[in-house]
């Protein structure tokens, strides 16, 4: 024990190592808050959906040799998302529709320009799954990329705190808020900007196949214990952040673990372990 | 000046209207039923009222100070509230939302509203349970709450005793009944009960291949009811 606490110790002297874990707590906490609303909402499948949609803007990106991806990523996912919530209300292209097919095609466009337009690195198969899987790019942020995920995730949360009340009656009730007032539309435009935004920052973490378990594990996880709205969120919040610390330290510590799977990985672990306190506690 | 009058109403989606030259008004301390089959255009006839969707034809106006969002609407229940993690206090106090503006978080004027509608709906001793392990009535029960937060004054229920025994159906209305006449709350209730309606209506509209306004007695005497019947109960 005494040696994985100094083998931690000297990992954390690291400044990179230390990045990745503000980085990483924070973009589960940002998460899982949009989680509850989206798993809710029976929105799942969209941020799913605009996860490959990211991959695909990323490798635009690459392609076009920016430097820092991010912006580029965040404003096209930006985009999709809000064209997303519009297909969900037309009739012609029914919106689970619209997200496979939005999704595949980024994925598979992607793939495709990454091929047709080789990176700088030359090891495709490795910035593919990188992309897809995270691996280790969470370690590798820029001091850019650190500050531009603080300034975004603490917009997120503040963004869930104060509009708290509103989403809460949004996502329970969409004809009742829109009819005392409370505009609908615009609040779930927000919802879908916000988990855009949530979804690029979490590329970094865990790759852009894992994002979703980020976002509805801790959901779901917490739905087994707890029956109000603000103690699911908290709850949520607390998993998803203890088990992305969690996630990352093992990581850290075993060489062969990749970061975004362990992460998923505990999520996995934690949210059985609710479903087993849930069912015996009888809830 | 009435509450609401509308005139000359068209009512539809994309242009093809479902209902033409509707003229009805409600008054402060009614109690209308809307009659009507499914798909007489009864839910376009609400989200119109309600000023989400505006009438092909025709005009709405809001009278006695009322406002669009005063009206304190109960829809009917979604999928999505049946397995939805909220508390009851949680769910009453969202009703007040609508007049928050942009404050985001209750005040103390809003606590003791939510408490005093929970308290008059008798729902005190639930009030932290959990929404979706209630009964179908104490849901309406909640779900009355608050839009009774949104507005004291006029309320517009879209079938709220749809999927209740006729016990609890029959306790609800006795409650809706009580707040229009002990607490003048205006009531419109959207339905396809026709019995109910001939109980506890005030005045009576009726929508679909014949329009009828007016009062309960009118309705009931009117040779019209017999084809009405005929249209609620194929409907």
């Amino acid at each position: 024990m005494a040696e994985i606490l100094d083998n931690l110790r000297q990992y954390l002297a690291f400044p990179f190592v230390r990045y990745a874990i503000i980085v990483g707590v924070l973009v589960a906490l940002c998460s899982s808050l949009f989680g509850v609303t989206l798993v809710l909402k029976r929105f799942s499948f969209i941020g799913d959906g605009l996860s490959h949609v990211a991959f695909g803007a990323m490798t635009i990106a690459t392609i076009l040799k920016i430097k820092n991806e991010m912006p580029l990523t965040l404003l096209l996912t930006i985009i999709c998302a809000i064209f997303l919530l519009r297909a969900g209300q037309s009739t012609k292209i029914k919106g689970d529709a619209a997200v496979a097919m939005l999704s595949v095609g980024a994925l598979a466009l992607g793939y495709l320009l990454l091929n047709i337009f080789p990176s700088n690195s030359g090891n495709l198969s490795g910035d593919v799954c990188a992309a897809l899987f995270g691996s280790a790019s969470i370690l590798t942020l820029t001091a850019t990329e650190v500050w531009l995920s603080i300034v975004l995730s603490l917009v997120v949360v503040g963004l869930f705190v104060f509009f708290y009340h509103k989403i809460f009656a949004v996502t329970f009730d969409e004809s009742f808020a829109s009819a005392t007032g409370v505009s609908a539309k615009s609040y779930n435009l927000l919802i879908a900007v916000v988990v855009a935004v949530i979804i690029v920052l979490a590329m970094n973490l865990v790759g852009s196949l894992l994002i979703s378990a980020l976002v509805i594990f801790p959901a779901l996880s917490a739905m087994r214990l707890y029956k109000s709205f603000l103690s699911v969120t908290i709850c949520a919040a607390v998993l998803s952040v203890v088990c992305a610390l969690l996630g990352l330290l093992i990581a850290i510590l075993a060489p062969r673990a990749p970061v975004g799977p362990t992460i998923v990985a505990v999520n996995i672990g934690a949210f059985l372990l609710c479903s087993l306190i849930g069912k015996i506690s009888g809830r | 000046m009435s509450l609401i009058s509308c005139e000359n109403l068209s009512l539809g989606y994309e242009g093809h209207a479902i209902v033409k030259d509707l003229s009805f008004h409600v008054d402060m301390g009614d109690y209308l039923y809307i009659l009507g089959e499914n798909g007489s255009g009864k839910s376009t006839l609400i989200k119109t009222l309600l000023g989400l969707t505006p009438p092909l034809k025709g005009s709405i106006r809001y009278g006695d100070g009322l406002k669009k969002n005063e009206i304190g609407y109960l829809p009917q229940q979604t999928l999505i509230q049946r397995d939805f993690p909220a508390s009851v206090e949680e769910i009453v106090r969202s009703g007040c939302l609508g007049r928050m503006g942009f404050k985001p978080f209750y005040g103390a004027a809003q606590k003791e509203l939510a408490a005093r509608n929970i308290e008059r709906m008798g729902l005190t001793s639930l009030k932290k349970r959990c929404y979706r392990e209630l009964s179908g009535g104490q849901q309406q029960r909640v779900l009355l709450a608050r839009a009774l937060c949104a507005t004291g004054k006029l309320l517009l229920l879209d079938e709220p005793a749809a999927g209740l025994d006729p016990k609890v159906t029959a306790e609800l209305y006795g409650l809706i009944r009580s707040l229009n006449e002990k607490d003048g709350v205006t009531v419109i209730m959207v339905s396809h009960d026709l019995n109910a309606a001939l109980e506890y209506a005030g005045r009576v509209l009726h929508i679909g291949s014949r329009i009828f306004f007016g009062s309960r007695e009118a309705y009931r005497s009117s040779g019209a009811l017999g084809s009405f019947e005929g249209d609620v109960k194929n409907g």
